[in-house]
């Protein structure tokens, strides 16, 4: 082939050409609040992979002495001595006359704030053994002083009934409620594209079957068919075992609406010309569907996806709030607020509220994701190159 | 038509869950009971029968035929008799059943959950669209204006924010902390004795928290849709020409740009008629609020069937009758869209 010798930049210049991935994903890293949106779910996935490091005590270390402690006061100089370290003195916690339970420090001794903080050995993630912890305070051994036990315990947000401290086992239900997001968004994508590439583009018998089951669905409600159908499976059941019914439960009640709008672009793609000269070379239907067709509705698939996984969040706090998700021991943000269902535990130690500040927190930032992701991928949108 | 076999279709639907689930409305695991009470209990609420005969039961369909439910009985005299119950059942002759758990006929036990949820539905939607629509009209006018950054903000927020959540923050800061809001509930417990406008007030003010989260909820969302279809308005042409021909603005905005951006929101206003008369169950538990929403959840717990088809029923029902609303106001407004 002959090669073409570049003319002077003053009469062209050839520019490359910029795909329409890299345009979509310029556009969204411009949008402030998108990647705002992106670096709070990057922490928050890291804090669900690394609780066993981040978290300062594991999910089921009770200390039922301390129960509803109030979060530890952090404080930076007293009466002997200023500084700029911080540092908590030992409490230990007491019934008084009104029968409320308060805590009492021992100011007599500092515990000073560290990071990576030595620890008796735990496993992480179940595997490998470690010593460190990312942060914490001096242990100090547990002060008698005149029959009064004090413990070396920080709470950062406060403790719960058995003494459990509230920043760790919120560490630890992120785990539940992230990768039940993802988990059930998953499934949810790849039952709504098939089922929406397939009903729209062979039409006819099939189509009217599955939109039929489509709509019946999408005809009862949500939230109460979730219900329904977590009282197919006994209440009693192990917590891994609830949470594999929860997911598979969002994943059935959630994959109709997708796969009606897939259906939707899928039968304006099929007019198109090159389905029907792929069709011509021979290509299957199913090489058609999956290399032709679906690729074209990623776009929309993607956003409509991520816009669903806050739905999936909040269903299954709402079943863990309601007693019928994840199961005590194990700690998701959902059951953690059930007791500030109940207004008097509300009212004594309203610390049990931040859990639900975690799920705002966790929303919002895959609404920002998805808002992103929808006006990345908008033609309407596009700046101009 | 159509929407009547999906509506028939759900409720078999609903009715093959229930049955499926493990449990029964009969204590049937207490060790105390003995089995003859036990099956005679079954009998009573016609759960010895087997499951497709339960699910034509409560259609009513025996009853379109004149076939009655036979009992065999005994008189005080020891007798055997036979005791056939002619009495009006099923759907198709209007009776909803009895509720097992609460004793009562579904009817009574529904109206009055009903009428809770309905007042609290109404009202939520009232506020909601007086000021969802304005909200999004003046966002969209003031586009990337200040005005429009601080409105998506609330309404980002308000949508981001779990709607149980939300009420636990309002109970815990205005309930407990303010004292201004009654922690819950519809009523107080010297109602009744209250005079009328004394009951009005006393039912606003347990009023106040839930519509306050219902709102919040909805507004949001409604609020950007009207903004996002203003906005497409806004970009065409009639209204640069509009504008070219020295219309005032705000006839600009609201006799030309208005009407077409509202075709949207006429189907959002059918679909918000069809969850009338459905409520939050999460919501309802949380601040202990009578409504349908709780209903559904006790008796899905209690397994109690007649209730549970109940509620099923009306909300297909509501949501069929919603979209046909739908359909027909997009078909009033808009002048292109006919109805075949």
């Amino acid at each position: 082939m002959a090669q073409v010798a570049p003319t002077t930049s003053a009469e062209y210049s050839i520019e490359k050409g910029r795909s329409p991935l890299r345009v979509s994903l310029s556009n969204f890293l411009s949008h402030r609040p998108a990647v705002f949106g992106l670096f709070v779910l990057f922490i928050l996935y890291v804090v669900a992979l690394g609780a066993d490091f981040i978290a300062p005590y594991h999910f089921d270390n009770e200390e039922r002495s301390l129960q509803w402690s109030p979060p530890s006061n952090l404080h930076f100089s007293d009466e002997n001595a200023s500084g700029w370290r911080p540092f908590v003195y030992p409490i230990r916690s007491y019934i008084d006359d009104d029968f409320t339970i308060k805590t009492e420090p021992d100011k007599n001794v500092r515990l000073y704030f560290r990071f990576f903080i030595t620890v008796p050995e735990y496993y992480f993630l179940g595997t490998v053994p470690l010593k460190t912890k990312l942060f914490g305070f001096d242990p100090a051994p547990a002060v008698v002083d005149g029959g009064e036990q004090y413990f070396s315990r920080y709470y950062m947000l406060g403790a719960d009934m058995k003494g459990r401290c509230i920043f760790s086992r919120i560490c630890y239900g992120s785990r539940v409620s992230m990768s039940i997001g993802i988990l059930g968004a998953a499934i949810v994508f790849v039952i709504g594209m098939f089922v929406g590439g397939v009903s729209g583009y062979f039409g006819g018998a099939i189509d009217n079957v599955l939109q039929r089951l489509c709509e019946l669905i999408m005809l009862l409600p949500g939230f109460y068919l979730l219900l329904m159908l977590r009282f197919l499976f006994p209440p009693d059941m192990s917590s891994v075992t609830v949470y594999f019914a929860v997911v598979l439960i969002l994943a059935l009640v959630g994959w109709a609406p997708l796969a009606r709008v897939i259906r939707g672009m899928v039968l304006s793609i099929r007019s198109n010309d090159y389905i029907q000269s792929a069709r011509a070379i021979g290509q299957t239907d199913l090489a058609i569907i999956v290399k032709h067709v679906l690729p074209n509705t990623l776009s929309y698939a993607i956003v409509a996806v991520t816009l669903a996984i806050p739905g999936y969040i909040i269903g299954e706090s709402a079943l863990s709030v309601l007693g019928l998700g994840i199961m005590e021991p194990i700690p998701s943000w959902g059951n953690m607020l059930q007791k500030a269902t109940e207004i008097n535990e509300l009212q004594q130690h309203p610390w049990v509220l931040w859990p639900g500040f975690f799920i705002f927190v966790a929303i919002m930032a895959f609404n920002l994701v998805g808002d992103g992701l929808r006006d990345a991928f908008d033609p309407k949108l596009r700046k101009r190159d | 038509m159509y929407g009547a076999v999906l509506i028939f279709l759900s409720t078999i639907l609903s009715f093959a869950i229930l049955k499926a689930s493990p449990g029964s409305s009969v204590a049937i695991d207490n060790p105390r009971l003995s089995r003859e009470y036990i099956e005679s209990q079954k009998r009573l609420y016609g759960l010895d029968q087997p499951v497709w005969r339960q699910y034509l039961d409560w259609l009513g369909v025996p009853r379109l035929f004149g076939v009655g439910i036979t009992r065999q009985a005994k008189t005080p005299d020891g007798k055997t008799v036979s005791i056939t119950d002619e009495s009006p059942r099923g759907i198709l002759q209007g009776s909803f059943g009895k509720s097992i758990k609460y004793q009562q006929d579904v009817s009574t036990v529904i109206k009055s959950r009903l009428t809770a949820t309905l007042q609290l539905n109404l009202l939520t939607l009232f506020i909601t669209w007086a000021v969802a629509i304005p909200l999004g009209i003046y966002a969209a006018v003031h586009y990337q204006k200040i005005g429009d950054r601080i409105v998506s903000l609330i309404s980002f927020v308000g949508m981001s924010l779990p709607g149980f959540f939300l009420a636990l923050l309002l109970l815990w800061i205005f309930a407990l902390n303010l004292q201004w809001l009654p922690p819950g509930n519809l009523k107080s417990l010297d109602h009744d004795k209250l005079p009328f406008w004394g009951r009005m007030l006393d039912l606003a003010h347990h009023l106040i928290l839930p519509v306050t989260v219902l709102t919040m909820m909805s507004l949001a969302s409604l609020q950007r849709v009207c903004r996002g279809n203003m906005l497409e308005v806004l970009r065409q042409q009639y209204v640069t020409t509009a504008r070219a021909k020295g219309l005032p603005e705000n006839k600009v905005v609201y006799r030309h740009a208005l009407r077409n951006a509202v075709n949207p929101l006429v189907t959002i206003l059918g679909f918000e008629f069809a969850a009338l008369f459905g409520g939050a169950a999460l919501l309802e538990n949380v601040i202990n609020f009578p409504g349908m929403g709780q209903l559904l959840l006790e008796s899905l717990r209690a397994k109690d069937q007649a209730v549970v088809m109940a509620v099923f029923l009306i909300g297909s029902v509501m949501l069929v009758l919603g979209n046909l609303l739908a359909e027909l106001l997009l078909a009033w407004i808009d002048p292109r869209v006919t109805l075949d």
